[in-house]
């Protein structure tokens, strides 16, 4: 069953038609891919999801509920989240306390008055942020300032912060941008296994070859803001409408 | 109807005082992206300057006059302005009757000194810091402007007359068919007539030089001019003198409508802050219309007959309308997506 | 202890020791010295001390954590003043109700302001807070509304007191004809004299001084709880609050409503040392300096605020009590030329000059020490002890320690 569907969905930007009539559909407990060169307006269907921007025409439904005219934190707490291209995180707050929020937030809903008990007295919520953190071997950091992190720990940060509000579709907008081979290949396997331990539904939006290769079940490649195909990896590889429009330029450019 | 015409003819001189402020809010704003607390005191300066240079004229030598006497029995001193014993006594009065317009001369290369001086030593150093610093540190800023202000000319205010030509008033009434007369004063219009000329040198100026397409290229989007290569820096030194010019002439000239005294700025830059909010952040057409409308709106508020319905409205209209306008257009009159929006 | 844990339980002790002792700590000097002058010890400056105190830190919930710059808080001040010799006039001379009336109205107003306001963030806020305020002076000073219903409401530039002509309902004759507490009088003070010192303890003073106290402890349960570190998250990074599920504007807008109603106890604690409302109280340079002080002493700190509204509160008076005999006294040890010299110098930063000594402060701070005096003595500590950072943030700006 299709937890995510994509209909119809166009956007413009006064004279740039950034998406011209996008169908997807994201099957329940996959990993799905979405690739494109540059300007194939990934980003833009991305933002469209997630209640950044409101699409001209089309409709996207989320389980059975339309997602448009919802503001992000709606989304958010229907069980969408997502992690972003540069990591977004508290960055003046401490690593733990960057845990914490995804927490309350998961227990407490988008707003709650809890101003009198200390944090630390929410043993529960305090419990789970602590697992979290030791899960994804950032307990040794939890009293640092996130801003002063590594990009690869801010980004493991940023996906267990998402993963703590136990969203039913993940997305990630080209999670390993700008990292090294070694974080890259960290990246990797820690989504993998993330995909083995939950149910969950990813939705991955990614330069790298290597890395969609390595965990998509299903791949659309978008260009010029519609889907020229949808099928499987293997698939996919082979294509040759796919390889003259993206796969050559990009492994000649990697 | 008359006293409506003559209300809104009232509004255009605070109205422009409004627009020539908030003008050069937005040009700072929008091109250094700093909000200017001190931009009040500059508007203060300007009106000093007028100040200055009238009491620089009429410095006295003093002589004993041999034939007159005071009560005392001691012999008269006669206070005698170098400019008058230089140029002689008619030329002289007139050179000091003529202060106020002559400051503008005095004022452009005070108040661009200035401006590069706040820019280049203070202003500089707080693009990357926090908004919040930044209004602080222009808030600190306008109160020791204001201070030192206060420290040398003293808290109350100072009587700067027009020069005598432009004493009296000039009669609507006739000219626009009407059968009572509509009196409105010279040196109003005059200020009026000022104020255009300046928002139409500004305009002009962005429109039809390179530099003023730089700037407006870099209104739309600071960051493709910073990749054109373009030495910004310099620019923004340049554009804040001009902003703070233009808030020094308007304070030049409206001196004699206003006798100036050191807290008129603060007074104004909280207007004209509403100003830029109603007309849109970052528009600069939107400053002086709303300038010009909500000038035009105070003076028709303090008609007596809208004070008999509505005691004291004409204190807060401005305040009224900017909210509404906020809750119907939060991003005012013309105002663009994305400005100000973090 | 009081459900804090230790450091912050250490704090609220020594703010509580310094606040009852202050009598004491404030009059180091003997009467008759001539160091006489820098004593801060009179009931009436020390009740300033605390109730700025209030003020600041009520700022700093909303300031020190979310990072929204308000720059119309006087106008909450106000409203709490207003409000509370309203109740003198309307109930009598007991500061309960005009107290509870005070927060109950600010939070009105604060709620109503807030609302519009924060629709927008950054610059666009500071502006609009500032416009309600200047709006709100506009109407107090002219009394728009009193003049509207044909009764004075702000009573103008004069200011709201108390008439006899008044109601004043629960009045009687066994009742103090100024502002109590149950029938104690807000003036009462015992002065004790020791040697060549003399020391005031004033009833309101202490209770000013014990609201200050409680105000604190609410003050650092907050911010310890759930709810501060979200205004801290607000702070660092809104688009991952939205992108988290949660919303921003209840957070601020509670925030800015707990920090008005701060505010308006301030107002109405004001009113009851002196049972006087007037429009200056509302006006932007009020606003400047509460702001002044928060960022003086170090926003988003605890202790901070407290000691930027005692030291603005103590050089404010000072200040403005050296005029140039005093200078000259000073500096009498010179040579007469170099004396003159030095005493012109000065003379344009004290007594009425108090305001530009204060300008160059708020810039110096905001160049140099953005993190105020909390930060500066974190510096000094560290040049000292060379520890690490963590270890003496005493304020414990942003770890929930285990």
């Amino acid at each position: 069953m299709a937890i995510l569907e994509v209909k119809n969905v166009g956007k413009r930007f006064g004279g740039l038609q950034a998406l011209g009539d996008v169908n997807l559909n994201v099957e329940e407990n996959t990993v799905h891919a979405i690739i494109g060169p540059n300007g194939a307006g990934k980003s833009t269907l991305l933002n469209c999801l997630v209640g950044k921007l409101i699409p001209d025409t089309g409709s996207v439904m989320f389980d059975g509920q339309s997602v448009l005219g919802r503001k992000p934190y709606e989304i958010n707490q229907m069980g969408i989240s997502r992690v972003f291209q540069t990591p977004e995180i508290f960055g003046d707050l401490t690593v733990m306390e960057n845990m914490l929020i995804p927490c309350f937030a998961k227990r407490d809903g988008a707003f709650e008055m809890n101003a009198i008990s200390s944090v630390m007295n929410q043993k529960e919520v305090v419990e789970k942020a602590e697992h979290m953190l030791e899960d994804m071997n950032l307990m040794d950091k939890r009293q640092m300032h996130a801003a002063s992190m590594s990009r690869g720990d801010k980004r493991r940060l940023e996906i267990a912060m998402c993963l703590s509000q136990e969203p039913r579709l993940l997305l990630l907008d080209e999670p390993t941008a700008g990292m090294a081979r070694a974080d890259t290949n960290n990246t990797i396997d820690l989504l993998k296994r993330i995909k083995e331990e939950r149910d969950i539904t990813i939705a991955i939006i990614e330069h790298d070859m290597h890395v969609v290769f390595s965990l998509a079940e299903r791949i659309t490649v978008l260009a010029q803001g519609t889907p020229l195909v949808e099928d499987t990896p293997d698939k996919i590889k082979g294509h040759p409408k796919v390889r003259e429009a993206y796969l050559g330029e990009s492994q000649d450019a990697a | 109807m008359d006293a409506i015409l003559l209300q809104i003819l009232n509004g255009l001189d605070k109205g422009s005082a409004y627009a020539l402020i908030a003008l050069g809010l937005t040009l700072i704003f929008g091109t250094l992206g700093v909000v200017n607390f001190a931009h009040g005191a500059l508007f203060m300066i300007g009106a000093f300057c007028s100040v200055t240079l009238q009491k620089i004229l009429t410095l006295s030598s003093e002589t004993l006059s041999a034939t007159e006497k005071d009560f005392l029995g001691n012999p008269l001193k006669i206070k005698t302005p170098y400019v008058e014993s230089w140029f002689g006594p008619e030329v002289g009065a007139s050179i000091i009757d003529w202060a106020v317009p002559l400051a503008i001369l005095f004022a452009i290369p005070v108040m661009l000194f200035i401006g590069f001086a706040m820019e280049r030593g203070l202003i500089k150093h707080f693009y990357k810091r926090p908004h919040a610093d930044q209004i602080l540190v222009t808030f600190g800023l306008a109160i020791v402007l204001q201070e030192v202000i206060k420290y040398f000319y003293g808290a109350n205010p100072i009587p700067t007359p027009a020069p005598s030509a432009f004493v009296g008033s000039f009669d609507f009434g006739p000219l626009l068919g009407l059968d009572t007369s509509l009196a409105y004063p010279y040196w109003r219009l005059v200020y009026f007539g000022f104020s255009a000329m300046i928002i139409g040198a500004v305009f002009a100026f962005l429109q039809f030089t390179t530099f003023g397409m730089v700037v407006r290229a870099g209104m739309a989007d600071r960051e493709t001019v910073g990749l054109l290569g373009i030495d910004i820096d310099k620019r923004f030194t340049f554009m804040f003198g001009i902003a703070a010019a233009v808030a020094g002439l308007a304070g030049v000239m409206y001196a004699p409508i206003n006798s100036p005294n050191y807290h008129m700025g603060m007074d104004f830059l909280v207007l004209s802050f509403v100003v830029v909010v109603v007309g849109g952040m970052g528009s600069l057409p939107g400053a002086v219309l709303a300038g010009f409308m909500l000038g035009i709106l105070e003076s028709l508020a303090s008609m007596n007959e809208v004070k008999a319905i509505i005691p004291g409205i004409d204190q807060i209209i401005i305040y009224v309308v900017a909210i509404i306008i906020l809750l119907t257009r939060p991003r005012g009159l013309m105002g663009r997506k994305g400005v100000m929006e973090e | 202890m009081f459900g804090l844990e230790k450091r912050d339980t250490r704090l609220l002790i020594i703010v509580a020791i310094m606040a009852l002792a202050a009598p004491f700590i404030l009059n180091p000097f003997p009467t008759d010295s001539a160091m006489a002058q820098f004593n801060a010890g009179y009931p009436d400056l020390m009740q300033r001390f605390v109730i700025f105190g209030i003020l600041a830190i009520g700022f700093n919930l909303l300031f020190g954590l979310t990072g929204y710059l308000s720059f119309g808080h006087a106008a909450f001040l106000g409203v709490g003043s207003y409000s509370a010799v309203w109740m003198f006039k309307l109930l009598g001379y007991n500061i309960i109700p005009g107290m509870v009336l005070s927060i109950i109205v600010s939070a009105v107003f604060a709620l109503a302001i807030g609302y519009i306001s924060l629709r927008r963030s950054g610059i666009y806020f500071s502006i609009l807070t500032l416009a309600f305020a200047q709006m709100l002076f506009a109407i107090a000073y002219s009394d728009l509304i009193g003049r509207f219903f044909g009764t004075p409401i702000t009573n103008g530039e004069t200011g709201l007191q108390v008439y006899t002509s008044d109601p004043q309902y629960f009045h009687n004759e066994n009742l103090p004809n100024i502002p109590h507490l149950f029938g104690q009088e807000m003036q009462s003070t015992y002065t004790l004299d020791v040697a060549g010192w003399s020391f005031d303890f004033s009833f309101g003073y202490y209770l000013c001084a014990i609201i200050m106290l409680l105000t604190f402890y609410l003050a650092i349960r907050i911010f310890r709880s759930p709810f501060g570190m979200m205004l801290r998250a607000v702070k660092s990074n809104q688009q991952r609050m939205n992108y988290t599920g949660l919303n921003t504007r209840p957070y601020t807008l509670a925030a800015f409503v707990i920090s008005g109603m701060y505010a308006g106890l301030a107002g109405g604690l004001l009113a009851s040392m002196d049972p006087l409302a007037g429009a200056e109280r509302m006006q932007w340079t009020a606003s400047g300096e509460v702001v002044l002080m928060t960022i003086l002493g170090g926003a988003g700190t605890l202790i901070g605020p407290i000691l930027g509204a005692g030291f603005i509160k103590y050089f404010e008076n000072i200040f403005a009590k050296i005029n140039d005999n005093v200078l000259h006294s000073w500096f009498s040890f010179m040579p007469d030329g170099i004396e003159d010299f030095m005493v012109t110098i000065i003379h344009p930063f004290v007594g009425k000059g108090w305001h530009l000594t204060l300008g160059l402060l708020f810039m110096l701070v905001v160049i140099f020490l953005p993190g105020g005096l909390v930060e500066g003595g974190q510096r000094i500590g560290r040049m000292f002890s060379r520890k690490k950072p963590s270890d003496d943030a005493a304020d414990g700006t942003t770890t929930p320690a285990e």
